[in-house]
Formats: structure tokens, sequence, C-alpha cells
């Protein structure tokens, strides 16, 4: 009796495993909380909406907290090692460690977040956040009384400076007056001290607040203190209902489908993939009708139109860098690898890039 | 530089160094008692998030310090248990109560994370933190329990043989700074970044930790050096804001180099440091011996 039992479930067990694949398991490396409401939260929103769209074909898992230093080694082998056929890591300084492990496991495919060196199973994806940047500062040259604009930097990696110059060259294009004064915090996520430089910036005279950080710190400092800001990653609207003019989106939903997708079928292949707005990737919050005149929302919008069908680029020359060497030729746009190691501030932004 | 820009640095410092006051005050009472605890920072995250979960759920300002404290009191009487009674190491222990806390604070704080609140005004607290390093200075050297105190941190085996208790003295020390790093944690939240983030204390209970040291056990010096490390930022901010060229890398490592400077100093004289450093500092005290 025993032994038919033992046989039948064996059987299932077969029938069954040949009639439904296992499900491919995809793992993420974080380097915040999902609760940040800002990076790491958007790269969780993508994760979700991934396994909306998948169902049982995948299962995820995903690691928080993850500093960028050796303990992401540790934690990539960790999802290597447990059968992940599929892993993201979310962050720049996640690259060396990235490819350590790659190395390891030519059988699993990575995924790199804003990096730019690929391997046979290592893509590269980033999204064109520097078009949410142009937008920002073109509402930023209206709506500014004080021409001074506060600028909270984390780290002085390319995918930072972009959105500085980015935002300065349309913020100077509509208010030739228009002064940045740039705080970098080294860090990501620090909520003190993103209050502490926002509150800096402020009383230096600052009457716009725009943060490359993680958290609502500083659009909170700026509700307090009566001026604007925009928002960081993900719609920060409630936090600062008075503050918050828009925000620049981060949307990997549909690209994390898309490559759990291909693993699924066995189509993954390594690539370098750089979406904006024309994909969906990157997308502007409400524009705050409260605080901006509906003039300029339409502007905003009509920017975003451009941006979408290609008759607009942030980057169109002429360009220069702060030795006043031209580095766009006029009517051409920046080359996509010039924007990929942006590391030097365009004429007209004081200070330097520190190194 | 026009006055209203010095008096918005001055306010910026004030703010932002009050949480430094509290952690370094309560951690070098704890000291001066003997025991060396590092879980500061996880005290402060629990504290922290225990502010910010009863405040949203009962709207008092009152009872979420209250709360907080009352956290500050557990997390620390779990540590005072371990090392006064089990005999653990204080070190290992202190480190355990750290990562405990973090886990503890982010399981506790899910569900939080993201919910708006209204901030309240920091300057109670400001304030507060000048009187509690005053009145911690006072009690040291201007009343006998603060001498007994400093006796039990110099040397247990005589204090005992004096017939003070070691251990219900260094209890009480090491819950008034558990009481003070919860304070801080919660000063933090509500206060100083009104909101809950896992981890958001971000590493403000290692600089208290590295402001007792630099402060050679003494406690004004504590509120100075406070001062010098959360002055340095801010004003660093400011230089950069200005557009002058300056080195942000440096003056993010730039308390820790201060502190370790500071050992320097005063272990290059053996005097100095018998002086300042309490003598039975991370020694257990076995009762009867």
């Amino acid at each position: 009796m025993i032994r038919i039992i033992t046989f039948l479930s064996t059987f299932l067990v077969f029938a069954f495993g040949s009639a439904y694949a296992d499900p491919k398991k995809v793992g993420f490396i974080y380097i915040g909380p999902p609760g940040d409401h800002g990076w790491t939260y958007m790269h969780d929103v993508g994760r979700k909406y991934m396994e909306s769209q998948l169902g049982d074909s995948i299962t995820t898992t995903y690691l928080e907290n993850i500093p960028e230093n050796a303990d992401a080694v540790r934690a990539i082998r960790k999802l290597a090692d447990s059968g992940h056929d599929l892993i993201f890591t979310t962050s720049f300084n996640y690259m060396d460690q990235t490819h350590e492990v790659a190395k390891d496991f030519p059988d699993i495919k990575f995924e790199h977040a804003t990096g730019y060196i690929q391997a046979d199973n290592v893509a590269t994806y980033s999204a064109r956040f520097y078009e949410g940047r142009m937008i920002e500062g073109h509402i930023a040259g209206h709506m500014t009384e004080t021409n001074t604009i506060g600028y909270i930097a984390s780290f002085p990696i390319p995918e930072v400076v972009r959105g500085i110059n980015a935002f300065y060259l349309a913020a100077s294009k509509v208010n030739p007056d228009i002064k940045m004064k740039i705080i970098w915090v080294f860090t990501w996520y620090d909520p003190g001290k993103e209050a502490d430089a926002a509150n800096t910036l402020i009383n230096q005279g600052a009457d716009i607040i725009v943060q490359h950080t993680d958290t609502y710190a500083p659009c909170q400092a700026a509700q307090k203190a009566g001026v604007y800001a925009f928002g960081q990653a993900s719609n920060q609207e409630e936090f600062c209902p008075d503050a918050h003019l828009t925000s620049i989106e981060d949307i990997w939903g549909p690209y994390y489908a898309e490559r759990a997708k291909a693993v699924v079928d066995g189509t993954w292949s390594s690539g370098d993939t750089w979406d904006g707005m024309d994909k969906g990737m990157v997308v502007m919050s409400p524009y705050n009708t409260k605080l901006m005149p509906a003039s300029l929302i339409q502007e905003a919008v009509n920017m975003e139109v451009g941006i979408k069908d290609g008759t607009i680029h942030p980057f169109t020359g002429p360009i220069y860098n702060q030795a006043g060497e031209l580095v766009v030729a006029e009517g051409e746009v920046a080359p996509d690898g010039m924007l990929l190691g942006m590391n030097f501030y365009v004429q007209g932004i004081d200070g330097e890039v520190p190194q | 530089m026009n006055l209203d820009l010095i008096l918005g640095i001055l306010q910026i410092v004030l703010i932002a160094t009050t949480p430094l006051v509290f952690a370094g005050i309560g951690e070098l009472v704890t000291e001066k008692s003997g025991v060396l605890n590092l879980g500061v920072e996880g005290m402060m995250l629990v504290g922290a998030v225990s502010a910010f979960i009863i405040l949203v759920i009962t709207g008092s300002y009152f009872l979420a310090f209250f709360v907080s404290i009352l956290s500050g009191i557990i997390m620390s009487g779990l540590f005072a248990f371990l090392v006064l009674f089990l005999m653990s190491n204080q070190i290992a222990t202190g480190l355990a109560l750290t990562i405990f806390g973090i886990g503890l604070s982010s399981m506790l704080g899910k569900q939080y994370i993201g919910t708006p609140i209204d901030g309240l005004s920091p300057w109670f607290f400001v304030i507060f933190s000048f009187l509690i390093v005053f009145l911690v200075s006072y009690f040291f050297y201007k009343t006998k329990a603060g001498l007994i105190l400093r006796a039990v941190g110099e040397s247990h085996n005589s204090a005992h043989a004096l017939g003070y208790s070691v251990i219900k003295i260094r209890f009480l020390s090491i819950i008034f700074g558990g009481s003070m790093c919860a304070l801080a944690g919660s000063y933090i939240s509500i206060c100083y970044a009104p909101m809950w983030q896992e981890g958001m204390t971000a590493g403000r209970g290692w600089i208290a930790l590295a402001l007792v040291v630099f402060a050679t056990w003494k406690p004004e010096r504590v509120l100075i050096g406070a001062y010098i490390f959360g002055g340095v930022t801010i004003l660093q901010m400011n230089l950069q804001a200005l557009g002058l060229r300056f080195p942000g890398q440096f003056f993010s490592m730039a308390p820790y180099v201060a502190t370790i400077i500071v050992l320097v100093l005063i272990s290059s004289n053996k005097l100095r440091i018998k002086l300042s450093a309490p003598a039975s500092l991370t020694i257990p005290f076995y009762k009867g011996r």
C-alpha cells in the first residue's frame, strides 16, 4: 500500500513538474529600505509590478539596506547561491561587486542599474532622468523670485552632475540671472543631513530646493520655510503639499517585467538600456495647480511632448564648459557617451565638481 | 555676511547638534560609572520609532516622548541586566544592542514609514539640552551622589569596600544613558526631520560615542565637542553653497579623525589618561571579591 502511494505521489510530482516549469527566481539588491519613498521605493514598486505581470512564472526576493562595499558582494553572492536566475543590483556603486559575482556565475543573468559596463551576463539599464531635470529647471526659472536655486547633490557621479547641468541649462535659458547653490552631502540617505542642507540653502536665499538624495526631508524643510521644492524619484506631494511643484518619477516596472519575461522565455541577452520619457521610464508627477500658473504647466506639458517626440533635447548646443570651451556645437545634441561620463559643470555654475 | 545669515546658520547648528548633546551626555554618565554601552545607535533608533508610532496613534507629543524614554529605559535595562548580573562582555553586548535596535526599530516602524506628521518646534529641547549638561556637571562635581558615581567608575572595589552598591549605581547610570539616547532619537523623528525612516539616525549614535572620548569624559566638553562636530558640518555646507572650493568628503569624516587625534593625545601622557578615562571602564564587577 505504502509503495503504491509512494509511486503515485512520485508520478504526480513528475506529471506536474513537466506541466509547470519551476518559477524563475528574481532577486533585487536595494541600497536603502523600500519605504524611503524615493529611489528604493520606486524599484520596489517596479518589482511588484513585475510580479503582477508575470504571476506564477516568477518569484521575487529582495535584500534591503545593502551598503556599497564588500557587503554587497556577499549579498549578491547570497542571491546567486540560492538559485536566483536574474538579479537586479539597483545602485551605481554596486558596479564592481556585480561584475565580481557575475564572473563566477555565468549562467545567472545580472542587471546593474545606472552602470556603464556590460558583460555577457551583465546588462545595464538606466533612465534619462535628466529629461525631467530640464523640465524642473524650466519651471524653477519661472517660479524663483530670489533668482537663487538650492541644489542638494549626493555623490559626484555623472548621473548627478548631468542632472545639475540639465537643470541649469533650462533654468538659465528662461532666467539668465539665475544662480545655483550646490551642496554635496556625500550620502544618499540621511534625513537629518538632507534637512540641514535644505535649511542652509534656504538661509542663503534659495527659494526653490532641488534634491538628488532619497528622502522627503528637503521637501518638508522647504514647506516649513515657505519656499518651493521638487520631490525626488516618487511623487512626494503628500508630505509637502504647499512646497511640492512636481517630482521626477522613476518607472521601472515595465522594464523589469520585460527582462524577467525574457529570462522565463530563455531569450535574455545582455545590453544597455537607457530609456526616457518616450518609453515611460521617466514620468513627471502631477504639476501642482495650486502653486503654478496654468500657462507654466502648459509649457511644461509641451516640453514633455517635445522630449518624447525627440524635438527637444536638454543638451542642445551651444554648450560651454566652465573654462568657456565649446563642448557641444550649435544645433547639435550631446552624444550619449559624453552624457554618461559627464564630470564637469557647464558655464554659469559656480564652484567645481568635487573629485 | 549679514546678521540674518549668521543667525540663520546659528539656528541650523543648534537644531542639528542637539541630538548629539543628548546622546553624548547620556553615554558620558554611563561611562563615568565604569560601563561602556556601544548600543547608543540602537537605543536612539528604538526611541525614534516608538515616539513616532505613539505620536501617530495618540497625537500626543507628551505621550510620544514619555513612551520613547520608557523604551530607552527598557533597552538599556536589558543591557544593564546582561552586563551587570550575567557579567557579559560590555563591548559585545553593546554592539549586539545596536544591531538589535536597528532590527527592532525597522520591524516596529514598517507600517509607519511615510506617514505624515506635524513636527514639533525643537527649541524647548535645544534649551533643555544645555540645561541637562549643566545639571550633570553640577551633579558630578558638586554633589555627594555624583562623587560616589565617579568613585564607582574609577575603582569599583574601593567603592564597594566603602559600602556603596556598585551594581545599583551602575544600573541607574545605564538607565539614565538609555533614556537620554531615546530622547535624542525621538527628537530626530519628531522635531529635527519629522518622519520615520529606517536607520534615520544615520550614524549619530557612533558620533556621540566618539564625542565622549573627544570630551575626555567631561560634561561641558561634550557640549563643546558636539558643537564643534555639528558646527563644522553646517559650516562646510555654507561654504559649499557660497561656491567655495571645499572638500566635503573631508568634513564627513572629520568627527572621527578628531576623535582619533584626541585618543592619541590623551594616551601620549599616562597621567592625562588616568585623569580623564574612568579607570574601571569596561571592567566587570564581581561582588564579594
